[in-house]
């Protein structure tokens, strides 16, 4: 199915909070942070956005019911047309589709996309607000954790591939070196893989250097119609294309080596991208890593890499920031924190510097021309996909 | 207030990044939190297939659905086959017994509290689904609590089996199944 896409997109603006384990700040304060810094960075004032979009994971967190309406002042909302992207995890990524969606409709041409997460509150621990995603008559009599999906998945994923758990715990070590740079992180950390083995088990096999932290934080960008970006901007970082799907919620019945969902949504957004050869034409790739061994899984999922494969690019330096096709070069979840929804627009605010040869310290060699932002969740079942590039 | 955008620093975002990082200490002693503790209720209806299912559950028995276009047997049973969208077939009996597709030995609660004796949650695939697939549940009948010692008993592929609790303290819940157990073993 070809797509005819009606207008083009552009990203004019980025900003991001502090990401921190517990904000003094509301959400509604963080959101203000972040947008007022993507509005600035834009050169745009909030009376120009003709629309807001904003993504906030569960109302849970916070104990606050319809959290979107609570979040609208600070995302910038008030007396505007104004809607909640939330896919859980995915959130973030697909908060950018949301914006893209009406902008690219024709419906506005000046979008403000905003992402929070304040997870903090929830006590004694926001796991607490997870434990509702597993289903109440089946599942949740066993007493599961949050836990368990990922560690069951990443223990399919090493069988099915002969995986060592040395490969997987290169991605905290990588990631969090990262992170060093940014000034927004809250983990960074200069670390070996035994250090990363050397911490607890939590649920094995995974160890809790290979699980993202609980963090409060906010990302926003600004979304422009073709002409408003060239008239904004010398350097517009074009949305090429975007995808997403869920897989089933019968998570039991899925292939758990292989995230298909994040295949499907790759390969929609590649092709609205034009892109036929997708390791060769991506500069840059942000997938999502909120346990380490998922960075590997989407890498493959996103087909960058062949299936089973990802550790042993990892392990060759191909994902390094230097290295053939960097990946988190922001420093990730892993490095940077994990506000749910806000660490994947962080993930496209990340692009936007790197392609604008803006990242400082961060800054990929070369010129790198297109980058995949990636994000995943609700019950470990959806992909949501954007391809920014400067052309 | 953010710098102008002329001012780029090294490393975006642009300085100064806002917010206010709380220190354990300042949460807990803190003058400003103000805690809430919801009471919230539910009753949640087990709906038609999960309905059958847990009765299939209090007589010993695991049950599955059938969807005759595109051939799949599949537990959790379902009303309605997902894929082509239209009633299933028929309920069909599986045996108790199945495989292990993946499990995990978690050693902490969900609020972050050890555990001394580790849960072992696992994936069973269930013996008679096409193609093959199942549901979450636990292991158990192993000893010991380490990694080591559990890794020695249990291996992802192995066939297990059911262990039920009596029939007299069963209650038509996933918990009439006490955990899946190495085959072999009854306990």
């Amino acid at each position: 199915m070809t797509r005819k896409i009606r207008r083009r997109v552009a990203v004019v603006g980025a900003g991001m909070s502090l990401f921190m384990r517990r904000a003094l700040e509301t959400g509604r304060e963080l959101s203000y942070y972040a947008a007022q810094q993507a509005l600035e960075s834009a050169g745009v004032r909030l009376k120009d956005i003709e629309a807001v979009t904003m993504a906030t994971a569960p109302d849970a967190f916070d104990g606050v019911h319809m959290k979107g309406e609570w979040l609208l002042d600070g995302a910038g909302g008030t007396r505007k047309p104004y809607l909640r992207a939330y896919v859980g995890g995915g959130s973030g990524v697909f908060s950018l589709i949301s914006g893209w969606t009406l902008v690219a409709s024709g419906l506005f041409d000046l979008v403000l996309v905003v992402a929070e997460e304040k997870m903090s509150s929830c006590q004694p621990h926001p796991q607490g607000a997870f434990l509702t995603i597993f289903d109440h008559t089946i599942e949740r009599p066993l007493g599961p954790n949050l836990l368990w999906i990922f560690s069951l998945e990443q223990q399919r994923y090493m069988q099915t591939y002969g995986i060592r758990n040395e490969d997987i715990a290169l991605v905290s070590v990588k990631n969090k070196r990262n992170a060093l740079d940014h000034p927004a992180a809250q983990v960074a950390a200069n670390l070996t893989v035994a250090d990363v083995l050397a911490s607890e088990v939590v649920a094995w096999p995974v160890h809790r250097l290979m699980v993202s932290p609980v963090s409060d934080g906010a990302a926003a960008i600004v979304l422009a119609a073709d002409s408003i970006a060239q008239r904004l901007t010398d350097k517009p970082i074009w949305v090429q294309g975007v995808g997403w799907a869920l897989d089933t919620s019968y998570w039991g019945n899925r292939d758990l080596s292989y995230p298909r969902y994040v295949e499907v949504a790759a390969k929609m957004a590649y092709e609205m991208a034009g892109l036929t050869e997708p390791r060769k034409q991506i500069h840059i790739a942000e997938p999502y890593d909120p346990f380490a061994y998922k960075e590997l899984h989407h890498l493959e999922g996103l087909q960058l890499a062949d299936r089973g494969k990802a550790p042993e690019d990892l392990a060759a330096g191909r994902f390094d920031r230097t290295g053939e096709l960097p990946t988190c070069p922001s420093g990730g979840l892993m490095g940077v924190g994990n506000p749910i929804a806000a660490a994947g627009l962080m993930k496209v605010c990340e692009l936007f510097w790197q392609l604008r040869g803006e990242a400082g310290a961060r800054q990929v060699p070369g010129t790198p021309e297109r980058g995949v932002a990636q994000a995943w969740g609700d019950l470990m079942q959806i992909g949501t996909v954007a391809v920014l590039g400067v052309h | 207030m953010a710098p102008p955008n002329s001012r780029r620093i090294d490393a975006p975002p642009p300085q100064p990044l806002r917010g206010r990082g709380l220190r354990d200490d300042e949460f807990r002693r803190r003058v400003s939190v103000t805690p809430w503790t919801p009471v919230l209720e539910y009753g949640w209806d087990t709906g038609l297939a999960i309905g059958r299912f847990l009765e299939g559950l209090q007589e010993g028995k695991i049950y599955g659905t059938h969807c005759r276009q595109c051939g799949r047997t599949v537990t959790p049973p379902r009303a309605f086959c997902e894929l082509d969208f239209k009633p299933m077939d028929e309920w069909v009996e599986l045996a108790d017994t199945g495989t292990i597709n993946t499990f995990s030995i978690c050693y902490i609660t969900w609020d972050m509290k050890p555990l001394r004796r580790p849960q072992i949650p696992a994936v069973i695939d269930i013996d008679g689904t096409t193609p093959r697939g199942g549901f979450l549940h636990l292991l158990g009948g192993v000893s010991g609590n380490t990694v080591e010692d559990i890794r020695e008993q249990i291996s992802i592929g192995m066939p297990v089996r059911a262990v039920w609790k009596k029939p007299r303290d069963r209650t038509g819940a996933i918990t009439d199944i006490l955990h899946f157990a190495p085959a072999g073993k009854r306990r």
